[in-house]
C-alpha cells in the first residue's frame, strides 16, 4: 500500500499538551493526538490534537489550504488512497486505533461515513439503489430488510417524502439539494457513528443550505458530526464546537458561542470577523 | 470584512459619540438651568431631547443594518452594545428633560434652600458617564469596571435627600410641591447614574467579552461609612 503510517501509537498525549485550550469532552467520539499529514514534502497538518464530542456537530473553520479537509478526510482513512500521503499520529473512534494493523479502512470507512462538497449520487441507479449501494456492497441481500433501511436512511436525510413515490427514478433526476440529501442518506443507511462533511451545502440555495443544516441538527441527537465549512454563519448556526485551523495548526478550539463572540486568539477574532491576512 | 463595513462601523461609533455628548450636554444643561433658575436653558433641553430620540434611532437603524451582513467577535459585540448604549443615553435625555420640565416649575416658587447634594449627585453622574466614554474611546474595560460600583454613592445621597426632604414635608407643608420636584430630580439624577454604570458594564462586555452585569454592583461595598450633609 502506497500509504505509509509512521505513527506514534504510544499512549495518547493529553490535548491540552498540543492544543490551545479545548473544551472538556466527557467522552469524546474521535480522540485525536499529534496529526501529522504530509503530501511529498509538503506538510499539511502539523501536530494537531484535539477531541471531537460524541453526538455534537464540530464545525472546522480556517482558510482555504489550512488542512480542515486534510483534517477531515484523515479521519476515515482517506488518504490510504493518495500515493505521496503520510500521516504520524493517532486517531482513535471511541477508544479504538482506527490505522490498528487489524482494521480495515473499508470498516473505518463505514463507522466514519463521508459526505462531499459535491453531491455525488451514482448516475445511473436508482434512488433506492444509491442508498442501499454500501449494504449491498457489505453482503446484504433481504429485500425486505433492504426496503426498510432504505425509507429508514431517506426519513433521517428529510428526503422520504419527497421522493417515496418515484425511488426507481435515477438518482439524477432529483435536485442538487436531493441529490447532496440523498447522499446524506447513502452514508447514514450503514449506520455510521460518525458523519463527517466537507462543505455539505456550499453548492446550494439557501433553501436547499435551510433544509441540509435542519437535517445536520436532527441528526446531531444520533450521531457524532464532523462539518468543515467555509460560511462562518453556517458555523454559528449548526455546530456546538469550532475549532479554527491555520496554517496546518490548530489555532483555537473551543465551544461555537466562544468562538463567534469572544475568540481568545487574535488570528481567530482576525479570521472571524474577515480581517484576515 | 470588506473597508466598506469598516467605514460603516466607524460611522456607527461616531454616531454613539454624538449621542454621549448631547445626553451629557443635556444632563449639564438642566441642571445649570435648575441652579441658575434659568427657565430659557430649560426649556432648551426641553426642546432639545427629540434630536436625542432622533439618534437613538438612526443608531438602532445602523445597527439593524450592520447586523444583517451577519458580523462576528469583536464586531458583533460593538454592534449589540452600540444598541444598548443608544438606548441608555437615550433615557439619560428623558432624565434631563424630567429635571429640566421640574427646575421650571421649582422656578416660579422661592428656592427651598442652597441646593448641595443635587449638584453633588449631578457631578458624580456625569463624571461616571464620562469616564465610561472615556474608557468606549480608549478601548479601557479596567476604567469601565471602576465605574461601576460608583453608582452606589448616587444611591446613597438620593435616598438621603429623600429621608431630608420627607421630614421638612412633615415639618412645613408648604414646601410640599417644591420638596416632591426636588425628589423627582434627586431620582432622575440618580437614574443618570444607574444608565452610566450600565453603559459601563457594556464597555466591558465590549472590550472582555464577558457580562458583568449584576456582578459587579453586587461585589462593590455599600457606601455605608459615608454620610452626606443633610442639604438639599
Amino acid at each position: 500500500m502506497p500509504f505509509t503510517s509512521n505513527r506514534t501509537p504510544a499512549v495518547p498525549t493529553p490535548a491540552s499538551a498540543a492544543t490551545p485550550a479545548a473544551p472538556a469532552t466527557a467522552s469524546p467520539a474521535l480522540t485525536i493526538r499529534n496529526l501529522t499529514v504530509s503530501f511529498g514534502t509538503n506538510k499539511v497538518l502539523k501536530g494537531v490534537s484535539l477531541d471531537i464530542a460524541a453526538r455534537a456537530v464540530t464545525a472546522i473553520i480556517g482558510p482555504s489550504g489550512c488542512g480542515k479537509s486534510t483534517f477531515l478526510r484523515a479521519l476515515n482513512r482517506l488518504h490510504e488512497l493518495v500515493p505521496e500521503a503520510r500521516m504520524e499520529g493517532d486517531i482513535r473512534l471511541f477508544g479504538e486505533d482506527i490505522y490498528g494493523a487489524a482494521v480495515e479502512p473499508v470498516v473505518v470507512r463505514r463507522r466514519v461515513g463521508m459526505v462531499f462538497q459535491k453531491s455525488n449520487p451514482f448516475p445511473t441507479m436508482s434512488i433506492a439503489d444509491n442508498v442501499t449501494v454500501g449494504l449491498r456492497l457489505n453482503g446484504l441481500r433481504n429485500r425486505t430488510l433492504l426496503a426498510e433501511r432504505t425509507e429508514q436512511s431517506l426519513r433521517m436525510a428529510a428526503l422520504w417524502d419527497e421522493v417515496k413515490d418515484r425511488l426507481n427514478a435515477p438518482a439524477i433526476s432529483l435536485s442538487g439539494g436531493q441529490q447532496q440529501r440523498l447522499c446524506i442518506a447513502r452514508a447514514l443507511a450503514v449506520k455510521p457513528e460518525v458523519l463527517l462533511m466537507d462543505e455539505p451545502a456550499s453548492a446550494l440555495d439557501p433553501l436547499a443550505t435551510a433544509k441540509i443544516e435542519d437535517l445536520i441538527l436532527e441528526l446531531k441527537r444520533d450521531f457524532t458530526i464532523v462539518i468543515v465549512t467555509h460560511n462562518m454563519q453556517q458555523a454559528a448556526r449548526i455546530s456546538d464546537l469550532t475549532a479554527f485551523f491555520y496554517l496546518g495548526e490548530l489555532i483555537e478550539y473551543n465551544t461555537t458561542t466562544k468562538i463567534f463572540t469572544n475568540p481568545a486568539k487574535k488570528q481567530t477574532e482576525d479570521y472571524v470577523t474577515g480581517r484576515f491576512g | 470584512m470588506s473597508a466598506h463595513f469598516e467605514h460603516s462601523l466607524d460611522d456607527l461609533k461616531q454616531k454613539l459619540l454624538t449621542l454621549a455628548s448631547k445626553a451629557a450636554a443635556a444632563v449639564n444643561n438642566a441642571i445649570k438651568a435648575l441652579l441658575d433658575r434659568d427657565d430659557d436653558l430649560a426649556r432648551k433641553v426641553k426642546e432639545d431631547d427629540a434630536e436625542l430620540d432622533e439618534l437613538e434611532m438612526e443608531v438602532d437603524d445602523m445597527g439593524i443594518g450592520l447586523l444583517s451582513k451577519a458580523p462576528l467577535a469583536s464586531d458583533l459585540r460593538l454592534i449589540t452594545v452600540a444598541m444598548k448604549f443608544a438606548q441608555n443615553l437615550e433615557r439619560i435625555g428623558d432624565e434631563a428633560t424630567t429635571i429640566a420640565r421640574r427646575s421650571l416649575e421649582l422656578s416660579q416658587e422661592p428656592q427651598l434652600k442652597p441646593y448641595v447634594d443635587i449638584p453633588r449627585m449631578a457631578h458624580l453622574a456625569l463624571d461616571m458617564l464620562n469616564d465610561t466614554l472615556d474608557a468606549f474611546v480608549g478601548r479601557d474595560p479596567a476604567k469601565a469596571r471602576a465605574v461601576v460600583p460608583r453608582d452606589k454613592q448616587v444611591d446613597a445621597i438620593n435616598k438621603q435627600l429623600h429621608r431630608e426632604l420627607a421630614s421638612f414635608m412633615i415639618e412645613k407643608p408648604t414646601t410640599i410641591t417644591r420638596c416632591l420636584n426636588l425628589m423627582v430630580i434627586s431620582k432622575a439624577l440618580e437614574r443618570i447614574a444607574d444608565h452610566a454604570s450600565n453603559l459601563a458594564e457594556e464597555v466591558v462586555y465590549l472590550y472582555e467579552g464577558e457580562d458583568v452585569r449584576h456582578k459587579l454592583k453586587k461585589a462593590a461595598p455599600s457606601p455605608a461609612g459615608e454620610t452626606p450633609p443633610p442639604a438639599a
